[in-house]
């Protein structure tokens, strides 16, 4: 089967710490490539067109929409997925407030809020309430009402002080 | 002590994997040599279809096929009507015209699929989509609903001789009669436009043909797995045991995805069968403003009839329903609207025709809420419009015309969505309104902090509104529980879940009657291959119907233990104890046995069983309710609108609802929060426009605004419960109460806060835009 691979690029990146190098189109999408090349499903797409931030990643540290981005411009540089955070048995601090404080439903929008809330709560260690929901206003949320997460980013913010 | 789990704010056990990214929805399914699908979709909303062309996309490198409706050929047919019309009724008139896979001869809404590519990945299967050349005759878009009703109007389905798709009357009393006696008749015309699901999952759906086993396995995000293990078995010649349908993690169903089927649900089944090879199609969020279902569309003309004191004597509401393109789903929607037009208030005498209208729109099906909304809107804003005329207060002429705790169960004489009495079971109506009143400070609002408010210049507003919600409805679901040898439990149902906590919620019932912890207690849903008999999640059913069927299944097994565990024990039944895993003796707690001890007794390799026992702790339960639950609700809020922007801060939201028996308030405060946001989108952000073309100019998140976290005010929730009497748990449903009364809730407000302005509103969704205009209109008047 002729696939149309004439025009790759040798894409070397670190995801979550491991170090790939694979050749890519350069049409191919960040979030594709983070889900169907890397089988990293964690990162979730919702509108493709940069506005429901399901799909944040970092990059290099700071959170981006990887539905906006082409694979090729991470080259050369680190990606933090929502599976670099914490694992079933040993939550991030993050994720542990979001359970306890049920900040999340579906659980579709959760990894690009969680992403969000990382690099906020490292800017901002002690935030408002006023100051979190502008935070989120880049995420959308159909399940929770955002309230609970709200709660959630506080209580995480909580944990993270100790 | 025996521990209770039921009413407790118990943590979710599928959490960790939906934190850790480890939770599988439908596009993280890979299967070795998957093909990617890509609908062509129509541009025009109503247009013959006199040519196509697939050749050059055929050519396409990377693409495998590319069917249109004349390649399915004798596999193309119409989807089976979900809901037929009311056997019982008189004077109703019901034309069913239902999707089909891909367009045949004449395309009926923007957006409406034509050909599919299926190519090695999405990227060439969207080229290819590309290379398709069609040939269309545009012909003139039915949109507005009355002008679809006119004589010479065009036809939607040029078969039916108008875009009358259906018409239906019902009446309780005698409205005309009433309408003689009153003091006051009001007269109202009511605009409700439509908006989206929005689920922030798009649909999706892989189909896995497996020629060597004979097995098709399918995932799908439905909100109904086994009516589509049904149906597709069905239109592919399969037995249904040759069909698995998975629902796996879903991310926000609201209704649309109890759709059955889709176009999408047709064709990639029978594509990836035909090709041998696995196929996923994946929706994008364009393709979802188009389609994937909508609802709310509705035109009122309305009469509310009432004494002088304020009681209501009579309603007469006439209004056009808008299905869309087809109307597979029958007449729930205006049904619910029926049967909620009364809301929570005693109205002896009714009389109500509907007419569902043929579009050229995308196809409308319940959209959380279904119907209710519009029902509430309606009597919601009479009861305003009564108020102010008679000089009374908004609350008093509620509270005078609620219905008073010893008529339940009030019957009203008219049929509900699923062609039963509509019967209210159980309620406390005038505690719930007070409760509100009381939780946001009502009179001390009204009497000490407006007159300052307004003195300051500022335009705040105060509402209360209180409404019903007809849930847990029927026909069934069934749940089978089982005790394994390692002593964990493992139930299965057949409701599909959406995140609205099931495997939580019915692990605490199992937990209580088993005496387990609820997270040795595993719940599996929404796969055929572990329980294949039920219906889906659909009206604020799941926790009502499936939770009782659950309780039921597990109050069977605590007998089989209590059983066995006598025997082994050497004690009466009433004397053990079933907890931590354990049966116990309860004076002589060293006299014990576990339950995976005992599961495997009930599970003997070698011997004889007695006749008449089953092996295993298992029990498999349905349960059916008689008719819906009726859950009540009253929620109130204070408004403050900036006079010149028209944007708005909500300063204090409150509800209260009284669904009976709570299982989880978390997972309960969770649903209304999200209920009240979806609900506050419907009142002042989101709106599908269409144009006179029937294209919607808004198919973008940039352009559809759903609420954010910026808009969302804090919720105060407060609960009352009267147990439901139709079920064992006392439960009645809440998935999509936050949704109900905000509109209604949101006009009072507005017109409480511009009461200097006689400010009147008919119609949803407003804008910040539309309520400048409103303004104005008044101004110029
Ligand atoms: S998927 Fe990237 S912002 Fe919505
Ligand atoms: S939890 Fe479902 S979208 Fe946020």
């Amino acid at each position: 089967m002729e696939t149309t691979l004439q025009n790759v690029f040798d894409l070397a990146v670190t995801v979550n710490g491991t170090r790939y190098e694979q050749a890519v189109e350069p049409r191919i999408l960040l979030s594709d490539f983070l889900r169907h090349d890397l089988g990293l499903t964690g990162t979730h797409v919702g509108c493709e067109h940069g506005v429901c931030g399901a799909c944040t990643v970092l990059l290099d540290g700071e959170p981006v929409r990887s539905c906006l981005m082409f694979a090729v411009q991470a080259h050369g540089r680190e990606v933090t997925t929502v599976e670099g955070l914490g694992t079933i048995d040993h939550l991030h601090p993050i994720q542990e407030a979001f359970q306890e404080a049920h900040g999340l439903q579906c659980g579709f929008c959760t990894p690009g809020i969680l992403t969000t809330v990382k690099v906020f709560l490292e800017q901002n260690p002690n935030p408002s309430e006023e100051e979190i929901r502008e935070a989120l206003s880049g995420n959308l949320c159909r399940c929770t009402g955002y309230q609970h997460i709200v709660d959630a980013v506080q209580l995480a913010a909580e944990k993270m002080r100790k | 002590m025996i521990k209770k789990f039921i009413g407790k704010r118990v943590m979710r056990n599928e959490d960790p994997r939906l934190l850790t990214g480890q939770a599988q929805f439908v596009d993280d399914v890979e299967i070795p040599g998957m093909l990617h699908a890509a609908f062509l979709r129509s541009d025009y909303a109503h247009a013959r279809l006199l040519s196509i062309d697939v050749s050059a996309a055929r050519q396409h490198p990377g693409v495998v096929a590319v069917f249109t409706a004349e390649d399915m050929g004798d596999d193309w047919f119409p989807g089976p009507p979900l809901v037929s019309p009311p056997p019982t009724a008189k004077d109703v008139t019901f034309h069913s015209r239902r999707q089909v896979p891909l367009v045949k001869d004449k395309v009926r809404h923007a957006g409406e699929a034509i050909a599919v590519v299926i190519a090695e990945s999405r990227y060439i299967a969207e080229d290819a989509v590309e290379d398709i050349l069609v040939e269309f005759e545009p012909l003139e878009a039915v949109v507005d609903l009355e002008k679809a009703l006119e004589v010479n109007s065009v036809l939607v389905h040029d078969d039916l001789e108008s875009n009358l798709a259906a018409q239906m009357f019902q009446q309780k009393g005698d409205y005309e009669a009433a309408r003689q006696q009153a003091d006051l008749v009001i007269q109202r015309r009511i605009v409700i436009e439509r908006g989206a699901a929005a689920a922030m999952e798009n649909r999706g759906i892989v189909a896995h043909w497996d020629a060597k086993s004979q097995h098709l396995t399918i995932w799908d995000t439905t909100q109904a797995p086994i009516p589509i293990r049904n149906g597709t078995a069905a239109r592919l010649g399969l037995s249904e045991h040759q069909v698995r349908v998975i629902a796996p993690f879903i991310g926000g169903g609201f209704g649309p995805k109890i759709m059955m089927f889709y176009a999408e649900e047709l064709v990639i089944p029978w594509a990836a069968k035909k090709l041998n090879r696995p196929v996923k199609w994946i929706e994008d969020r364009r393709e979802n403003f188009y389609a994937t279902t909508q609802e709310r569309g509705q035109v009122h003309d309305v009469e509310i009839a009432l004494s002088r004191d304020g009681h209501i004597l009579g309603l007469k509401d006439n209004f056009l329903h808008d299905t869309g393109a087809y109307d597979p789903y029958g007449l729930t929607i205006p049904l619910n609207t029926q049967s909620h037009d009364m809301g929570g208030y005693d109205i002896k005498n009714y009389s109500s025709e509907f007419k569902v209208v043929f579009t050229n729109k995308t196809i409308v099906t319940p959209v959380r809420g279904a119907g209710r909304p519009q029902g509430i809107f309606v009597i919601e804003r009479m009861m305003d419009a009564a108020a102010k005329e008679l000089g009374m207060d908004a609350v008093e002429i509620r509270k005078r015309n609620l219905i008073p705790p010893e008529a339940f169960p009030y019957e009203h004489k008219i049929i509900d969505q699923a062609f039963a009495p509509l019967i209210f079971d159980s309620g406390n109506y005038k505690a719930v309104v007070d409760k509100a009143l009381d939780m946001i400070g009502y009179d001390k609002f009204v009497k000490e902090e407006q007159p300052h408010l307004r003195v300051d210049g500022k335009y705040v507003g105060i509402a209360i509104a209180p409404f019903v919600e007809t849930t847990g409805v029927g026909p069934y679901e069934g749940a089978r529980v089982t005790v394994e040898a390692s002593g964990k439990i493992n139930v299965a149902t057949g409701i599909g879940t959406q995140g609205q906590g099931h495997f939580t919620s019915f692990a605490q019932i199992v937990a209580e009657q088993l005496g387990v912890e609820v997270n040795d207690v595993r719940i599996v849903t929404g796969d055929t291959t572990e329980f294949h008999w039920g219906t889906g999640t659909f009206a604020s059913r799941g926790a009502v119907v499936a939770g009782n069927a659950v309780h039921a299944a597990s109050s069977i097994v605590r007998k089989k233990i209590l059983k066995l565990a006598s025997k082994v024990l050497e004690a009466p039944e009433d004397e053990l104890e079933l907890e931590d895993g354990q049966v116990r003796v309860a004076d002589i707690p060293q006299k014990s046995v576990s339950l995976g001890e005992l599961a495997v007794l009930a599970n003997p390799l070698r011997g004889a069983v007695e006749p008449g026992t089953e092996p295993g702790l298992e029990s498999t339960a349905y349960f059916g309710p008689q008719y819906g639950a009726t859950a009540f609700g009253t929620h109130a809020m204070i408004l403050e609108v900036d006079p010149e922007t028209m944007m708005i801060k909500i300063r204090r939201y409150v509800t209260v609802e009284d669904c009976g028996t709570v299982l989880n308030p978390l997972i309960l405060e969770g649903q209304i929060h999200g209920g009240v946001s979806m609900g506050l989108g419907n009142a002042y952000y989101e709106k599908l426009h269409f144009d006179e073309n029937g294209q919607l100019l808004n198919a973008s998140f940039a352009d559809y605004l759903v609420v954010s976290a910026t808009e969302m005010p804090r919720i105060e929730v407060g609960h009352l419960e009267t147990r439901s009497t139709l079920n064992e748990l006392g439960a009645k449903g809440v998935g999509e109460a936050g949704a109900i009364p905000v509109p209604a809730l949101f006009a009072q407000a507005l017109e409480n806060a511009f009461h200097d302005r006689k400010l009147e509103i008919l119609e949803m969704p407003l804008s910040p835009n539309r309520l400048f205009e409103l303004l104005n209109e008044e101004k110029s008047r």
